[in-house]
């Protein structure tokens, strides 16, 4: 005979004979007693209004599969959307090491119970350090617009200053997201970018560069995929002002573009997805601030720091916290900002990436995304109408692609590409006017040739 | 009992950077074919040399073999939730996270999406995010929920966002000031002073909540609200909440019931029938997510239909036979987190859900609150441990505990830090003590939640008791401690010394260097 209500797997204690036992112990008759602080008009009458359990694992698993199924990933099509997160090869030891039972069910343990958690995420720290040039690393943080807003905010209070020259190729989410949160502390001034190259106005940086301005903000590569070329020279007019240079980088780059200190940034940031994080509709993001490692710079991090220390015994390393007394844990309602549970699980996946492609990797890793990315450019930009490149600076791994002239919306183009298994590149016309009927297209190290031709081919039967 | 004989994996593992071996590889990315490469060139060719890397990174060259090693040697000297018996961690509520839900994310069709889909194609993804939208708005009596904020904090400051934007609508911009609770999580003042808020800070009363009066003298023009945690640090639930909250709204502030820990009145209490407006769920937490090294976390956000035009873009509709995202919402704060937060969590919490049902729910707050007094009553007689208010305050505590160990500390000179970190010897993570500022002398804060049996909390009452036993008869033990796990004391004092510490390995290199010197 099947049991009629069976204790719940989850809850070892839902077995009624020991929920009794427990009782006596505790000297209480029944569990009521024990919320006996709630008043009675704030409790729940009865039971919630909630569907009916699915109470064994398979039902559970087949019901939920069955929702789940109604998606078309990236893995069953086609796809050539970036904008933010990207597809790259996740290596299958990221995810052996982030699908262990401890990574995945550790939190807050520290120097003692968790030690291999915490020397995990100071190599995440140590390998970005290499590959950006700073001696200082940020355990993560929400995203590279969190990244992008917190250094900025660092920046106004390691200067003493408010204003600060943010691009306007920086897209539409990640701009609304720096512009929430800097609102209270920083002005940000728009830098206008050249629509035919992509490459921000100099003169207009030039211009708005003063005593007030407590940093300019680059991207590199940009949203829309350019790589700023006038960097460095940005970079030395900021100092010039007395301002700081925040470079935001997708670090799936910096194996073949320079380390952004090299080129004047003072404080770098960006996003660590590329580095072996599946996109996860988009939960796969984690950002990172990055900067020099003296008191004033570091005393400015909200997030938390992770040391490499030493114990009593002999060479024996320990990992703690770095100046524990900076962040909102301890400052609470003094805080400069806050700071809590972000996404350390990609940042020890990110540290095992970097160390499985070593330099070598990260700089076939580079070169090869560029020559992909060049060569569908290339391919697209011969179709009859297209223009692409459409804006005219170097490019990594996304590039505009102008619709404009085949009398074609994107919507419509990218619709008819939906019906061949293809999802077509990011549709930039709400989000920027001024490019027109413009997609953002990325290609990366996923794309064989085979993948890129046939992109071409049903985009040119499509705009047939 | 007989405790465990326990030793932590011990490994002495070096760092990766220790590890090069010059020319080992550990991946090859995919291949280029040669027709590719002839058609594309040189593809920075016209990238200007300064802007062209230099000097490749000084990453380490390590074989897959090596590496896998390395951090499966990490991974057994990190005490995870599956591994131990971590109720230590009060006020993180660590819990079972079921493992069927750890296979539905890791699908392609979780992990391999991308955020900008076409609606379309992400039909099974929008179709949870609105039945567990529902299943929220039930379990919390509020209206809306976005799940938007990737953390407990980024939820508090998504609300502290929504409570700014109502009030600057209504032309009431002036009020600038929040009030929280000392025992209240410490992101409920820092996530609101972020946004540009005064934050006030309300302290127990004898009771060991805040007293409708201390809120009546905090309370002005120039509210905006209150961001508050019930049941508190404590585990006190404050009988006064109603209260609290229509003192709030006289003022005309609006309420924020943060809820990150609400594992002990889930189908029990709501934020609805409190009055509050707004509210967090930290998915990682209550609803069984798991906390992955401090990562992936949801706060889901709750309000009420007055608050819900300020919900971040965009919120995920449904008109019967389809589900679309609506971006058309003038009023929004706009983007918290980019894209759509961490949807993989939303799949599990979902799934546990759907999982437990109503009663389900119902057994977990019991259970959890049930645990937590079972701890309370092993830990009684137990030298120098007490209950945190406990005087002065008789009340059942709910699915948490802070402990003092003043009266330890003073009888034998052993502190909780050393007692939490001679519980490392025995197998359970060393557990929290407690926010700061710490108002509790030498504080414990245990959470037993649903996931431990009586044999569980009879264990780790032994390990608490057995630390208690050696303070009173051996105590450098404790203070010597930790003997039996990873690593041993650990020197802080360099983590605070600007010329010392090291937050990468080529910092360390650099400054070991500078201290091997020679003085010129």
């Amino acid at each position: 005979m099947r049991d009629p209500s069976p204790a719940h797997p989850y809850i070892p204690n839902s077995a009624p004979g020991i929920q009794r036992a427990m009782l006596d112990e505790i000297g209480a008759e029944h569990i009521e007693e024990l919320y006996g602080s709630i008043p009675a008009r704030l409790r729940v009458p009865g039971l919630l209004d909630l569907p009916s359990p699915l109470r064994s694992e398979y039902g559970l698993r087949r019901h939920v599969s069955g929702v789940l199924e109604r998606n078309q990933s990236c893995a069953e099509r086609l796809s050539f959307l970036g904008g933010g997160c990207w597809p790259h090869y996740v290596p299958a030891v990221c995810d052996e090491i982030v699908n262990r039972s401890e990574f995945l069910t550790a939190y807050y343990g520290d120097t003692y119970g968790d030690h291999g958690k915490m020397q995990a995420l100071f190599e995440y720290a140590s390998l970005l350090g290499e590959l950006v040039e700073c001696d200082a690393v940020s355990q993560p943080t929400y995203d590279w617009g969190a990244a992008a807003a917190t250094a900025i905010c660092m920046a106004a209070r390691i200067t003493g200053r408010g204003v600060a020259l943010v691009p306007e190729s920086t897209g539409l989410g990640r701009r609304s997201l720096i512009e929430g949160y800097c609102a209270p502390w920083v002005k940000l001034e728009w830098i206008a970018f050249d629509s035919e190259s992509g490459l921000l106005e100099l003169e207009a940086i030039r211009d708005r560069l003063s005593d007030e301005t407590a940093c300019v903000y680059l991207e590199m590569p940009s949203f829309l995929g350019t790589i700023e070329t006038q960097a460095a020279e940005i970079a030395s007019l900021a100092r010039a002002a007395g301002a700081l240079t925040v470079v935001g980088v997708d670090p799936s780059s910096l194996g073949v573009l320079e380390a952004p200190p090299r080129y004047g940034a003072d404080i770098v940031c960006g996003e660590l997805q590329p580095l072996g994080i599946h996109m996860h509709y988009g939960g796969g993001l984690a950002g990172f601030v990055a900067s020099n490692d003296s008191e004033q710079y570091v005393s400015e991090y909200p997030m938390f720091l992770i040391g490499v220390g030493h114990t009593e015994a002999e060479g024996e390393y320990a990992f703690g916290e770095v100046v524990w007394e900076r962040t909102s844990y301890v400052q609470r309602a003094d805080s400069k900002e806050y700071t809590g549970t972000t996404q350390n699980l990609w940042a020890i996946a990110a540290g095992a990436y970097l160390a499985l492609l070593g330099p070598s990797g990260l700089t076939e890793l580079g070169r090869g995304i560029a020559q992909r990315a060049r060569y569908a450019a290339a391919r697209i930009g011969e179709l009859p109408g297209v223009a692409a490149p459409a804006l005219s600076a170097p490019f990594f791994k996304e590039f505009v692609v102008d619709f404009g002239q085949t009398g074609r919306s994107v919507a419509e183009i990218n619709h008819a590409l939906l019906q061949r298994g293809i999802f077509g590149g990011l549709d930039l016309s709400s989000e920027y006017p001024q490019l027109g009927q413009s997609a953002l297209v990325c290609v990366t190290e996923v794309h064989t040739k085979p993948d890129i031709d046939r992109f071409v081919s049903e985009l040119a039967e499509v705009l047939r | 009992m007989t405790l465990r004989r326990f030793h932590q994996a011990s490994w002495n593992e070096p760092l990766l950077s220790e590890l090069s071996s010059p020319g080992e590889r550990g991946l090859i990315p995919p291949e280029v074919e040669l027709e590719l490469a002839a058609a594309a060139g040189d593809p920075l060719g016209d990238v200007p040399a300064g802007l062209r890397r230099s000097v490749a990174p000084r990453l380490p060259e390590c074989s897959q073999p090596r590496i896998l090693r390395h951090y499966l040697r990490l991974s057994q000297e990190t005490l995870g939730a599956d591994v131990n018996i971590h109720l230590g961690l009060g006020t993180c509520t660590m819990k079972y996270s079921p493992k069927v839900n750890e296979e539905l994310i890791r699908s392609h069709k979780v992990a391999d999406l991308h955020p900008r889909q076409a609606e379309e194609t992400v039909q099974g993804m929008l179709e949870v995010f609105h039945r567990f939208e529902l299943m929220l708005c039930e379990i919390s009596g509020l209206d809306r929920f976005t799940f938007q904020p990737a953390g407990g904090s980024q939820g508090v400051y998504a609300n502290a966002r929504m409570i700014r934007s109502y009030h600057a609508a209504r032309g009431e911009g002036a009020r600038d000031e929040i009030i929280t609770t000392i025992f209240s999580h410490p992101c409920d003042g820092a996530a609101p002073a972020t946004t540009g808020y005064k934050v006030i800070t309300v302290y127990a009363g004898e009771d060991g909540y805040p007293e409708p009066e201390a809120i009546r003298r905090a309370v002005s023009e120039r509210t905006a609200g209150l961001m508050i945690t019930n049941p508190e640090d404590t585990g006190l639930f404050n009988p006064h909440i109603e209260e609290i909250v229509k003192i709030v709204h006289d003022a005309g502030g609006l309420c924020h019931y943060d809820q990150a820990n609400a594992n002990g009145i889930l189908g029990i209490t709501r934020a609805r029938e409190a009055g509050f407006d707004l509210c967090q769920f930290n998915l990682h937490k209550t609803f069984s997510s798991p906390h992955c090294s401090m990562g992936m976390p949801v706060g889901a956000c709750g309000v009420t239909a007055e608050l819900a035009p300020y919900l971040p873009l965009p919120t995920v509709e449904f008109d019967g036979s389809r589900y679309r995202l609506d971006y058309d919402r003038p009023q929004s704060i706009g983007k918290i987190r980019a894209f759509h937060g961490v949807p993989a969590t939303v799949v599990r919490s979902f799934a546990w859900v759907l999982n437990l049902g109503a009663e389900g729910l119902r057994e977990v707050a019991h259970a959890a609150v049930l645990n937590n007094n079972y701890l309370a009553s092993r830990l009684a007689g137990v030298p120098g441990i007490d209950v945190s208010f406990g005087d002065s305050n008789p009340a059942h505590r709910l699915e948490q505990i802070r402990y003092t160990l003043a009266q330890l500390a003073q009888d034998t000179g052993v502190g909780t830090l050393d007692v939490a970190r001679r519980s490392a010897d025995f197998g359970v993570a060393a557990y929290f003590t407690s926010h700061e500022p710490w108002i509790v002398p030498e504080p414990m804060t245990l959470e037993p939640s649903e996931s431990y049996s009586r044999a569980d909390l009879d264990e780790y009452a032994e390990i608490i008791a057995e630390i208690a036993r050696e303070a009173y008869e051996h105590p450098e033990q404790a203070t010597d401690s930790p003997q039996r796990s990873t690593v041993h004391r650990m020197d802080q004092a360099p983590h605070d010394d600007p010329e010392r510490w090291a937050l990468t390995w080529r910092a360390y290199e650099r400054k070991r260097r500078r201290h091997a010197e020679p003085a010129a």
